[in-house]
């Protein structure tokens, strides 16, 4: 076993190593590359605040969806798509509401996203319990519907008006998210965030669901036979409070960054969700630094691809780099008690 | 009429074709207990692969180059499940991850920063004399590039090692009962980084496949959910080689259903058919899991 372990970890090293030789033999500077990296993501208070922590939210708010379906035995890979309902959900919801004020106006959005994000998530939840279904393939598959039913939505009933580009109309300013200040683009939804996780931690330590969610995570049989534990509605509660967070999300980006609806409205945040929560040990409350170390990373690659010609999409490899060393160091399980112990 | 039917039928057996052979290699590997979540990875691998080989060789060399990537990819999975016995969702999910990175990067990287599509050297149908000219199903069945005449041998091929091998015993006996099989001396690990290694093969070639009987290039991510598909027709298929054939079949279908509904003038969004596979997917596991025995290990190695 130790073995293996040694081989795991030369792997993944040997991976990394090898992502950077073949880089700069493809004629990329290293040197220029990482300072991009830096200058986009901590160089600056403008690239820290407009860069990562904007980046950092939705990493959050996924992450912390991905990390309260694990601990409570639910694999949910489909934050992607709960992502992009939640954005859609809000997009349609803020075209809609045009006229009010913003103080109602943008709590509806944002609520209209989450309430998508979980309705997505329960068609999972429902085949599980009802019909056995692995929510590994469903969570995916449901993360293809989204993404046709938006390139549906902008190039049909939600299409801007002129009927040219594939993307809505943007809201209106009484439902975008107030900005936390005149010279940055970070906006209120950085905030709610921090807070969900929190609050998320708070509940899951300290209350009665709380340790009823865990203890489903951590053993179904005993929590049903020793516990009296209605496991069938715990693990339902975990979808949909995880597709809540995961649509809320996609709500928050549209409400808070691009203001319009448009196909590729997630870099994939919902996968990258998964590294942030399970660097963060699935611990809401620290899923607030790992979102903020990966919306760094984006946001840093997002520079590098810009200055420096390095495709963004490096980050996969450092993402599965991590995460396949936690597989290996720690023998990280959905089974999560046994990690956090 | 005919021709239509024709088309869908022709239409139904080439998209089947990726799927199956896929999803044959992944029958192998879920007998061993192991369910392989990075299938999705190996495919994108296998395509990445074929890309390579063919823009520097040809069609051969593309497919040789696509189940070379396949299994590599797939030893990188064996090396956490079979031998570290980790998490397999979690080390499947990071390994299809690392691949979308790895081919995204290599890619934009050889290719220019565009990720402009490429066209490379394409291996047409190969129609098999006599056979191919039975009316109505000779085209469809037997007028096909070379891989679904390979996925014709294979699924014959994977049933008799199953069934009619010692060796194909014991497979199935890991499955079900990792600890009796490995009392009686059979070396579970063996077993399931070979059974890794077909796997990769065969979804590295169905990767290939996409490349160069298919779309004739490369894009990334061009996988599109088609490993997890091939899982879900495991399922269907209930973990048999036979059924598993019946099941890509079904998928085919579905996919194929456009030209049959074009041919019809149906008028509908052309995101509603590209949305059929993965809801018929839904459908089916929800019409058959429960009603279906997985082998008995699944999922719980280690």
């Amino acid at each position: 076993m130790r073995r293996a372990r040694a081989t795991a970890l030369l792997l993944v090293t040997t991976l990394l190593v090898g992502t950077i030789v073949l880089l700069s033999a493809t004629g990329h500077d290293g040197g220029q590359a990482i300072d991009a990296l830096l200058s986009g993501s901590i160089g600056s208070w403008y690239a820290l605040g407009s860069g990562t922590l904007v980046r950092a939210t939705p990493l959050m708010l996924t992450g912390l969806a991905v990390a309260i379906a694990f601990r409570a035995g639910v694999f949910n890979i489909g934050a992607e798509g709960q992502f992009v309902v939640g954005a859609a959900a809000g997009t349609a919801v803020a075209l809609a509401l045009s006229g009010a004020p913003r103080a109602i106006t943008v709590p509806i959005v944002l609520l209209s996203g989450a309430i998508a994000g979980a309705t997505w998530a329960s068609v999972a939840g429902y085949l599980r319990l009802r019909f056995h279904v692995l929510e590994v393939i469903s969570t995916i598959m449901l993360n293809f519907v989204a993404l046709y039913l938006v390139s549906y939505l902008v190039r049909g009933p939600l299409q801007e008006s002129t009927h040219v580009y594939p993307q809505t109309s943007s809201i209106s300013a009484a439902a975008q998210l107030p900005r936390l200040g005149p010279t940055t683009r970070l906006h209120l939804g950085f905030v709610i965030a921090v807070v969900a996780c929190f609050a998320t931690w708070w509940v899951l330590r300290n209350t009665a669901g709380g340790f009823r969610l865990r203890a489903v995570g951590a053993n179904p049989f005993a929590a049903r036979s020793a516990g009296q534990i209605d496991t069938a509605r715990v693990t339902m509660r975990a979808f949909l409070v995880s597709g809540a967070f995961a649509g809320l999300a996609g709500a928050i980006e549209v409400s808070g960054v691009t203001f319009a609806l448009y196909e590729n409205i997630s870099p994939g945040y919902g996968y990258t969700a998964i590294a942030v929560a399970l660097l963060a040990r699935l611990d809401p409350a620290g899923v607030i630094a790992t979102g903020i170390l990966f919306g760094a990373l984006e946001s840093g690659a997002a520079a590098m691809q810009r200055d420096a010609g390095v495709p963004s999409v490096v980050v996969a490899i450092v993402e599965a780099g991590i995460i396949l060393t936690l597989v290996a160091i720690e023998r990280v399980r959905l089974t999560p008690e046994a990690t956090t112990a | 009429m005919s021709d239509a039917t024709t088309a869908f039928l022709e239409a139904t057996v080439r998209t089947a074709t990726p799927l199956g052979l896929a999803a044959l290699g992944e029958v192998v590997v879920e007998r061993t207990g192991i369910i392989n979540i990075s299938l999705e990875g190996i495919i994108l691998a296998g395509a990445f692969g074929a890309l390579l080989g063919a823009t520097h060789g040809g069609a051969t060399e593309g497919f040789f180059v696509a189940m070379l990537l396949g299994v590599t990819a797939a030893m990188v999975f064996a090396v956490f499940a079979a031998w570290l016995r980790a998490d397999q969702i979690i080390s499947g999910t990071a390994v299809t991850l690392l691949v979308i990175g790895a081919t995204g990067t290599l890619y934009r990287a050889l290719y220019g920063a565009t990720g402009a599509a490429l066209s490379v050297a394409t291996a047409g149908p190969v129609a098999i004399p006599g056979l191919a000219d039975i009316p109505v199903f000779g085209p469809a069945l037997f007028n096909q590039p070379a891989p679904t005449y390979i996925a014709y041998l294979l699924v014959p091929g994977v049933w008799w090692w199953m069934y009619r091998t010692h060796a194909g015993l014991a497979l199935r006996a890991i499955g079900e009962s990792p600890e009796a099989a490995e009392a009686a001396g059979i070396r579970s690990d063996r077993f399931r980084v070979g059974a890794l290694a077909f796997g990769g093969l065969l979804g590295g070639l169905a990767g290939g496949t996409l490349v160069i009987s298919q779309a004739g290039t490369f894009a990334e991510g061009m996988s599109a959910g088609r490993g997890f598909i091939a899982i879900a027709i495991v399922v269907l298929g209930r973990w048999h080689p036979l059924g598993v054939a019946l099941a890509s079949l079904v998928f085919g279908a579905a996919s194929a259903l456009q030209f049959l509904l074009q041919a019809l003038g149906l008028e509908l969004p052309y995101q509603v058919f590209l949305v059929l596979p993965y809801l018929l997917t839904l459908a089916a596991l929800a019409g058959v899991a429960g009603r279906v025995r997985a082998p008995a290990s699944l999922g719980r190695v280690g």
